[in-house]
């Protein structure tokens, strides 16, 4: 049967026909479906892990234990799992162990623009590269063999591109779930000096072995695929970057690389030689491109093409091919530019009033993660600084102890529910411990919301929905030494900024809970049938209201307010802010 | 219409059609309903997405491409055989993707971005004239009002079927592959079936 599935649905589908047995994960941009479509296969364990980390680690159990296992992350998840994915290269697997790393070329939805091809390299792993859905299955199910047959873990990487393009993929017959029987092997599995000396000898011998066998296309190992044309330009390209080459240069012969790494030389040294001038075309670093310069062989690279963003036909069109290039039926310069839209927080979103209080307060605010990360963004512009996950509260501690005795001003760390539970529970015992007088906004939305709304620990509920067990943020943070635990609602900013203002006077770490769950989850709509209302007389059109930037309300011609009742979630902040009681929540008529 | 028009993918040639609007306009939707028509015209697809950050309210733009055997799934300036935009702030800012005798829908609702909402940039005047007078006789540029159309059926989330509705009289796909492939998106809301297809109606209506 074929169907049209998303990339990361097809990397679903993929570990399904190849008898995946779990599959822990943490959400990310753009991997998270990958996870959510394998929730759908009953036979499999999904879950949501509370980090990338965590997700590795419980896959490597599992693998060790001889079921197949897979985690799925986005590029900066592989970071916080790079500490047991270098290890586990040493143990190797039981059964066979995969990790999707999903990269984002052009930052459609990310805080860097890394290149995750080279952790391949750095923890002497193979690494698969896909080109579309039907490729995100057959290389995932690819993965699982090679890592069976070199006794390795194996990455699969995706690009944004791959992830969340749909195309056609051929459905097959699932496998059966297989789980070898467990012998304990501590010479393998027990990673200290003795034996990890000889796991390493047999890791630099299991890369030659992959190397040579990528070169050989009856080994069926590299996945590459050679495409005879014109002698006078050669391409050697993998994954997103390939379907742009096809596409822009149809007459060029190309080397379409599926395993990235180890690199098949052989192949790559005789491909060189049947073609007049060799370029790379890859997104991102110049990763293929300096491994084939360091074998010896001469190609153009990055002297053609960016080291940022994401690549195109028409950019590739214009370097090789600038005959070809198409003009538009109206070009950008005889019109005028239309004004930017940047994301917004949404109608009824529980962040907007927390981080007017923020911005009222004028205090200084390490962020995190999140849809929260809009903060940032005028109007309240309540953010100085943002960089990973977990990150706020260890930002804020050392801005904190940074801070002179005789500077009076106070640092907050705000950080969402989910991104607390992913790796800000470490930083707040740290900050407790150390001696800080940081206050900390924990905003619990009850959901992992930037990512599409998935659960996590704290919801009460797991990855299909079924009850779970739910950690209490409050016992959480008490119990690291916390003195100070409050609840807040944020839409009542005024009361959220009276009590962030004495949290802040405190000698010691606070938390404040500012709980209300995000507006489109269930539990966050607002009753069915109730609106803002604006009674025109008692509007001074002072401009308040206006300044929320809720989508659902705006000025009129007259500055007074116009509510939109099909985007209004009645959460009565636009009531909350107006001095004037103009607006309340009643029924549109 | 420029001698080049195409309404039908050929052997040699995509047929590549541009979705443009703000986020949570149901762009989403029409690209995976397009997909399933290809599917159905027995033609090769790809649909491309944005998720994540960029749906927060913000510009979205899905690309799909069909035709015998599709390898880019993003559509470059001048390359887009038909542009629905589902807003009009969002037709002038994708409008250079249009190629010579392509084709752009232009829905003219208009939703105000930040810059304009803080008042630091105006929201331009009559896009849809300006974009028709700058390309002059190189390509067809169709306005509709998709939203009162989309709310005269009962809701105003089916602007996006209002729109395909609109493109589907520039086609030469029949109207039941249509249909059917709006019965089967909707086939877990069979409530919303007959509202769609009201929708799809009116949209034809519109454009014709």
């Amino acid at each position: 049967m074929r169907q049209i599935l998303l990339g990361n649905e097809a990397v679903a589908r993929g570990a399904y026909e190849a008898g995946v047995k779990v599959i822990s994960s943490y959400p990310g941009t753009p991997s998270t479906e990958i996870t959510e479509a394998a929730a759908q296969y009953e036979r499999i364990h999904c879950e949501w892990a509370t980090n990338e980390k965590v997700g590795a680690e419980v896959a490597i159990g599992a693998s060790i234990r001889g079921a197949r296992a897979m985690t799925c992350m986005k590029h900066v998840g592989l970071n916080v799992a790079a500490d047991p994915l270098f290890t586990a290269s040493y143990t190797g697997i039981g059964g066979g162990l995969v990790f999707v790393v999903a990269d984002d070329p052009g930052m459609h939805s990310s805080q860097n623009e890394q290149d995750s091809r080279h952790y391949a390299r750095a923890a002497k792993l193979p690494i698969l590269e896909p080109s579309d859905s039907a490729e995100c299955k057959s290389f995932v199910i690819k993965a699982f063999e090679l890592s069976e047959k070199y006794d390795t873990p194996v990455l699969v990487r995706l690009q944004t591109r791959v992830a969340h393009s749909r195309s056609i993929t051929e459905l097959s017959d699932p496998s059966d779930i297989l789980v070898k029987p467990y012998t304990k092997d501590m010479a393998k599995y027990v990673m200290m000096p003795a034996m990890a000396v000889k796991r390493h000898v047999l890791v630099e011998k299991r890369t030659e072995a992959i190397a040579n066998d990528s070169s050989d296309p009856s080994t069926g190992v590299g996945l590459h695929e050679e495409i005879d044309g014109s002698s006078d330009l050669g391409i050697i390209t993998s994954g997103a970057a390939y379907q742009y080459v096809r596409e822009a240069l149809p007459d060029a012969s190309v080397l379409k690389l599926g395993l990235i790494w180890p690199l098949p030389e052989a192949l790559i040294r005789s491909f060189s030689k049947k073609v007049k001038r060799l370029v790379v075309v890859e997104e991102l670093d110049p990763f293929l491109e300096n491994e084939i310069l360091t074998m010896g062989i001469a190609c153009e690279g990055k002297s053609l093409f960016s080291l940022n963003g994401e690549y195109s036909t028409a950019m590739l069109r214009a370097a090789l091919a600038p005959d070809t290039v198409t003009t538009s039926a109206v070009s950008k310069d005889s019109l005028v530019t239309a004004p930017g839209r940047p994301p917004v927080m949404c109608a009824g979103c529980p962040h907007k009033g927390l981080f007017m209080a923020l911005s009222r307060l004028k205090a200084q605010v390490m962020g995190d993660i999140g849809c929260y990360t809009l903060g940032a963004l005028p109007p309240t512009s309540a953010m100085d600084a943002c960089v990973c996950m977990g990150a706020s509260i260890g930002m804020a501690h050392g801005f904190d102890k940074a801070t002179d005795a005789s500077d009076s001003k106070k640092t907050v760390a705000v950080i969402g529910d989910s991104t607390f539970l992913h790796s800000g529970i470490t930083n707040l015992i740290n900050a407790v411990y150390n001696g800080s007088s940081i206050t900390v906004i924990i905003l619990d939305n009850s959901i992992t919301g930037m990512t599409g709304h998935q659960q996590n620990a704290s919801t009460g509920m797991d990855i299909r929905l079924n009850p779970a067990p739910a950690v209490s943020l409050e016992a959480l943070c008490e119990s690291v030494g916390v003195r100070s635990v409050r609840v807040i609602d944020p839409v009542d900013t005024k009361e959220a900024q009276r009590v962030i203002k004495e949290e802040l006077e405190k000698p010691f770490v606070s938390v404040i809970i500012a709980r209300r769950p995000c507006a489109l989850i269930p539990t966050g709509k607002g009753p069915r049938g109730k609106f803002a209302v604006v009674d025109k007389d008692k509007c001074t059109t002072c401009g308040q209201c206006i300044r929320i930037m809720c989508p659902a309300l705006t000025a009129g011609p007259d500055k007074k307010p116009v509510i939109d009742p099909e985007t209004c979630n009645s959460c009565g902040l636009c009531v909350n802010v107006c001095a004037f009681g103009a607006l309340s929540i009643g029924e549109v008529k | 219409m420029a001698e080049q028009d195409m309404n039908t993918p050929s052997d040699s040639k995509c047929m590549s059609i541009v979705l443009a609007g703000v986020g949570g306009q149901g762009t989403l939707v029409a690209g995976k309903l397009l997909g399933t028509i290809a599917m159905k015209t027995g033609l090769d697809v790809k649909v491309s997405e944005v998720h994540g950050m960029s749906q927060r309210g913000g510009s979205v733009i899905t690309y799909v491409r069909m035709g015998c055997k599709v390898f880019s799934p993003i559509i470059d300036e001048g390359t887009a055989d038909y542009c629905l935009c589902f807003e009009s702030l969002e037709a002038l800012r994708w409008a250079s993707l249009l190629r010579k005798g392509g084709t752009m829908i232009i829905s003219n609702e208009k939703i105000r971005p930040l810059p304009v909402l803080l008042g630091k940039e105006q929201y331009p005047e009559g896009i849809a004239d300006t974009i028709k007078e700058a390309v002059g006789d190189r390509a067809r540029i169709v306005e509709i009002n998709a939203k009162d159309a989309a709310i005269s059926v009962g809701s105003a989330k089916a602007v996006n079927i209002v729109m395909l509705g609109a493109l589907s009289v520039n086609t030469n796909i029949s109207e039941s592959v249509w249909e059917e492939s709006i019965r089967e998106t909707f086939a877990g809301k069979p409530k919303m079936i007959p509202m769609n297809l009201e929708a799809f109606r009116i949209g034809r209506d519109l454009a014709r």
